[in-house]
């Protein structure tokens, strides 16, 4: 069977847009049938991602690649990078500035969450040229 | 508990999902702060929060969350009603503080998480 492919631009001057990506994703999902509860991790994950995406990296793409066996994702910003990931992966870290704090995020849970809802996760990230988040979930 | 009966209990403006007061919740959770609500949360269906952008229905839809209760008098704006209306989410608005919105709606039977 061939995969499903999804492609979504997400823009990064616009923060009341953040989730379109994510909803459409999980929209997906939900109509081929998988359960419930592996829809909602995936769209916690790719929200994340994309609210990341908005908040420090410009706006950026989200590929989506769907087979019963496999759900890959991958999230690819053209922003400032990240200097140190561990850092990062850090729960409570964050470097999201005041005015995104006033909208509810930057609490320094994106990326742990991620981790948290996914099978895998690789960050990719060149500070001054974007950050590549790939991530896998794995139905089974 | 129905969704009507939160509405009664936090004598609650109903903004939209007329069509959904008859559908059953059991757990509720209250936060301004989408991450932790994003982290922490699991399985609750109605979100009470005194934070008023689109992205406080994002994370709703993200989470199968079925109802939103704005606490403090907010109000959302048109953008964010419609956004609701579309992913069939009912949104609720009360006068009440978030202390005394959770505390009733908790003495009425209505459950939180078990915790992290």
């Amino acid at each position: 069977m061939e995969p499903l492919k999804l492609h979504f631009d997400v823009s990064g001057s616009d923060f009341t847009c953040a989730g379109e990506a994510s909803g459409n994703i999980k929209k997906a999902l939900k109509e081929i049938g998988f359960s419930a509860a592996l829809t909602r991790n995936v769209a916690i994950a790719v929200y994340e991602g994309e609210i990341n995406m908005v908040i420090h990296g410009g706006g950026g793409q989200i590929d989506v690649e769907i087979t019963p066996e496999c759900i890959s994702i991958v999230l690819a910003d053209q922003g400032p990078g990240i200097p140190d990931i561990a850092l990062a992966m850090q729960e409570g870290y964050s470097t999201a500035p005041e005015n995104v704090r006033q909208l509810g995020f930057g609490a320094g849970m994106g990326l742990p969450n991620i981790k948290k809802y996914t099978d895998e996760m690789i960050i990719e990230s060149e500070v001054g040229k974007g950050t590549t988040i790939r991530l896998k979930v794995f139905p089974q | 508990m129905k969704i009507r009966e939160i509405k009664n209990i936090l004598d609650a403006e109903l903004i939209c999902g007329e069509n959904f007061l008859d559908n059953e919740v059991f757990t509720a959770c209250g936060s301004d702060m989408m991450s932790d609500v994003l982290a922490y949360v699991k399985e609750q269906a109605v979100l009470l929060s005194g934070l008023v952008n689109p992205q406080v229905v994002r994370t709703a839809e993200m989470m199968d969350m079925k109802c939103i209760v704005f606490v403090r008098g907010k109000h959302p704006d048109l953008d964010m009603i419609e956004l609701a209306e579309e992913r069939d989410i009912v949104l609720l608005g009360t006068r009440l503080e978030m202390f005394t919105s959770c505390g009733l709606l908790y003495k009425n039977g209505l459950k939180g998480g078990s915790g992290i």
